[in-house]
Order: structure tokens, then sequence, then C-alpha cells
């Protein structure tokens, strides 16, 4: 085997492996922020509010992530709705990732008990206040390595978005593939490169999850395992 | 140029039959392997405890798509010409395998000590044990969890289309290349799968929810 060749090709990997961390950090953080506004859409406004949110979220929930990359990179622009595959990847990413995370927190939510809600309003606590201090601070640590390994999978399934002709780490891949002709070289290289990114990031969510709710670290163990493939 | 009519409609329509074949046989032969990894994951030789944490580790860390690209592109490089349709059964189920591993040994584990420790004291083998009195209680509990699983399979077939082998979304991109319909096609796409995918999720919360009544008194 000849590894050299492929590793000669070092700076269109690292900048693979840059754009797989930047799509992925950024479908977490836009993922993230649209399911906690959709889960104070469910439960702020009325009921009629939580049948959209769960539409959105079985319908992301049961079509493939591929599907919905393609209906918004194929099928939008027959609308007038014209992106590149970079912004069609991240926007797709976000989508899916944001169901899957209200699906997520909701479970969370469930588990914050009436009374605790009742003793926030009895404190005179907003609704707000209630919502973010009582319900949502709880439910975010109980279900913290649920969505951790939501946000592991979601980055492995940025690969996918070199179907669209997006550089990220797969899409370098098939590139220096028809540059080299090596193919099991470069597949290698590129998995053992995914290996590494995944396991770093679940390292990383653990460590930030200790750092950001050390009260209930303990807690968040009985959620676990409850992540899905996207 | 052609249009988006009923006779590619059907097209697509057919080629959702190979999305669920290829669902069952990866389900199938990856079962298989899953159900083996689980045990050895659970198993006295530590041996056989770290090669199945570290294979489950590893194909749960990296992308389906990529072990896809080494059975087809990566063998073929090598003189080894896999067809289309076994290189993408065979990524499936080693991806469905480590899956599956994962979720059943949790499973397994969730029986009951005690019930391990009253078949012991019958003098029960490991083998027994695990045939009369483990996998029997595991495989209830495992039933929602693994039909859930079997919705993200389905999904997840959708990638197989890059190795060329006609499923539900090659024959959506076949057709959009023809007709520049997208929109339209990739909305029937959708609601094939979404018509697969929904019922599963629905049967598999079904089921959490007739085991957690039945488990609680």
């Amino acid at each position: 085997m000849l590894f050299q060749e492929v590793l000669s090709k070092w700076p269109m990997i690292l900048n693979g492996v840059m754009l797989t961390i930047a799509l992925s950090f950024g479908a977490i953080v836009l993922g993230l922020a649209l399911a906690i506004l959709l889960t104070a859409f469910r439960s702020l406004a009325g009921s009629w509010a939580g049948y959209v949110v769960d539409a959105y979220v079985e319908l992301m929930r049961n079509t493939p992530f591929l599907v919905q990359l393609f209906m918004i990179f194929f099928g939008l622009p027959q609308l007038g709705i014209r992106m590149t595959g970079l912004e069609a990847s991240i926007l797709a990413m976000t989508l899916n990732l944001a169901a899957y995370a209200t699906e997520i927190i909701r479970a969370g939510v469930d588990s914050i008990h009436k009374s605790q809600i009742e003793a926030g309003m009895a404190l005179a606590m907003s609704k707000r206040q209630v919502f973010q201090y009582v319900v949502l601070q709880p439910a975010f640590a109980r279900v913290w390595p649920a969505l951790s390994s939501q946000f592991v999978l979601m980055m492995l399934a940025s690969s996918i978005c070199s179907f669209v002709s997006v550089q990220e780490l797969s899409g370098t891949a098939a590139i220096i593939e028809q540059d080299t002709f090596r193919s099991f070289e470069t597949y290698i290289i590129v998995t053992v490169l995914y290996l590494v990114l995944a396991l770093s990031l679940k390292l990383f969510l653990n460590w930030l999850g200790h750092k950001i709710f050390p009260q209930v670290s303990g807690l968040a163990r009985v959620t676990e395992a409850h992540g899905e493939a996207a | 140029m052609q249009t988006f009519g009923w006779p590619e409609v059907l097209f697509i329509l057919r080629s959702a039959g190979w999305t669920i074949a290829l669902t069952a046989i990866a389900f199938v032969i990856g079962g298989i392997f899953g159900g083996i990894f689980a045990i050895m994951r659970l198993s006295r030789v530590k041996f056989l405890r770290r090669f199945a944490a570290g294979y489950i580790l590893v194909i749960q860390s990296i992308p389906v798509l990529m072990v896809l690209f080494m059975s087809y592109y990566g063998l073929s490089a090598m003189g080894i010409e896999l067809p289309p349709f076994l290189a993408a059964s065979a990524s499936l189920a080693i991806y469905v395998s480590a899956y599956l591993a994962e979720i059943w040994r949790g499973c397994i584990e969730s029986v009951p000590r005690q019930q391990w420790e009253a078949s012991a004291s019958l003098a029960m083998t490991p083998g027994q044990q695990y045939r009369y009195i483990i996998l029997p209680q595991a495989l209830r509990i495992s039933l929602p969890p693994t039909v859930g699983f079997l919705v993200q399979l389905v999904k997840n077939t959708s990638i197989v289309q890059v190795v060329g082998f006609v499923d539900l979304m090659r024959a959506g991109m076949l057709v959009n290349n023809a007709t520049y319909q997208a929109f339209q096609i990739f909305t029937l796409v959708a609601a094939i799968y979404f018509a697969i995918c929904f019922p599963l999720s629905r049967l598999s919360r079904h089921l959490e929810k007739v085991m957690n009544a039945s488990r609680s008194h």
C-alpha cells in the first residue's frame, strides 16, 4: 500500500477536516438554538403549537437526511430559492438536528415534575422564568448525554453533504481518490480521521456537560444511549 | 424533455421495494452478527469482551458512507469486485451489527441479576442460561428499541445510491435527471420513506408503552 501519495495531499485533507468541524459546529449551535425555540413555542403557546412542532419533528425524524438535503438543494430552486451546496448543507443539518434535539429535550422536560413548576409559580416567578430555570435547565442537564450522542451522529452524517459537492472530509476523499487512484489508502486515512473526530467530540461534550451542569452530572446517566442516527 | 408522470411514479414506487429488500437483508445479517457481538461483549473472556467493545466503538464512530466506500471502491481497487447490491448489503450489515450489539447488550444487562444467579444455582450451563432464562426476557425488552433502530436503518439505506444500486433514493435521482422536477419528485420520495418509517416509529413507541405498563405491576 502506498500511503505517502495520499498523505502528500495533507493540506487538502486538513481543509476537509476543518470544514467537517465547521459544518458540525454550525449545525449543533444553530440546531440546538432552533430546538430550544421549538420547545419554548410548544410549552408557552397554545395546544395547536404542540401539533405544529410534533408534525415537524415526526416529518424530519421519519425521512432520510439525504432526501431533506436534496429537497433543499434541488427542490427549492424550483420555487425560486437558490443556495450553494454549503448553505444547503448547513440548513439541512440544522433542521434535521433541531428535530432530534427537540424530541430529546422533550423527554427531559417531561421528566420535570409538575410540582416543581407549581413551586416556581408560588415563588412568583414569571412564566418565562419558570420555563428557563425550573424546566429548561434541569431538563437539559438530564438529557445532555443523549444530546451528545445525537451531536456525534450529526457529525458523522455530515459526510452525506459531499453529495451536494461540499468539500468536507468525505468530499475531499473522493477527489483525492480520483487524483491518485489509491482508493483503499484514501478511505482508510479518512476513516481514521473520522474516528479521531468522533472520539474527540465525545470527550469534549462529556467534559462540557460536567462543566455546565456540575451538580446533576450523576443524574444524567438515566437517559443515556437515547440517540438515534440521522 | 420528459415530464414527471405515472410511469415515473410507478418506477419510483417499484424501487421502494429494493429499499425494503435491502433493509431486510441488512437487518437479518447484521442482526445475527449483532447478537454474537452482544454476547461477546458480556463474555467472561477478557479478549472477546475487548474485541467486541472495540468493534462497536469503531463502527459507531465512523460514517456508514465510509464503510460503504471501503467495501465498494476500496476492495475493487485491490482487485476484489463486489456487485453493488452485495457491497450495499454488506456495509449496511456491518453498520447494523454494531448498533444492534450495543442495543441488545443493554437489554441483556437489564434482565435482573437474580435471574442469572437462580439459573446458575440450578446447575445450568451459560448456554442454557442464555437459551432458557435470559434471552427470552431480553427479547421482550429489546423489541421497542430494535423497531426504533429499524427506522434508522431504512433511512440510512438511502446512501447506497452512491454505488449505483437503484433503491428508492436512486430512482428519485434518476427521474430528476430526466425531468428536472426535483420538488415534486423528492416530495414523493420523502412521502414514501415517511410511509415506511412512520408506522415503525409509532409501533416502537406503542411497544414501549405496553411494556412499561406490564412491568409496572
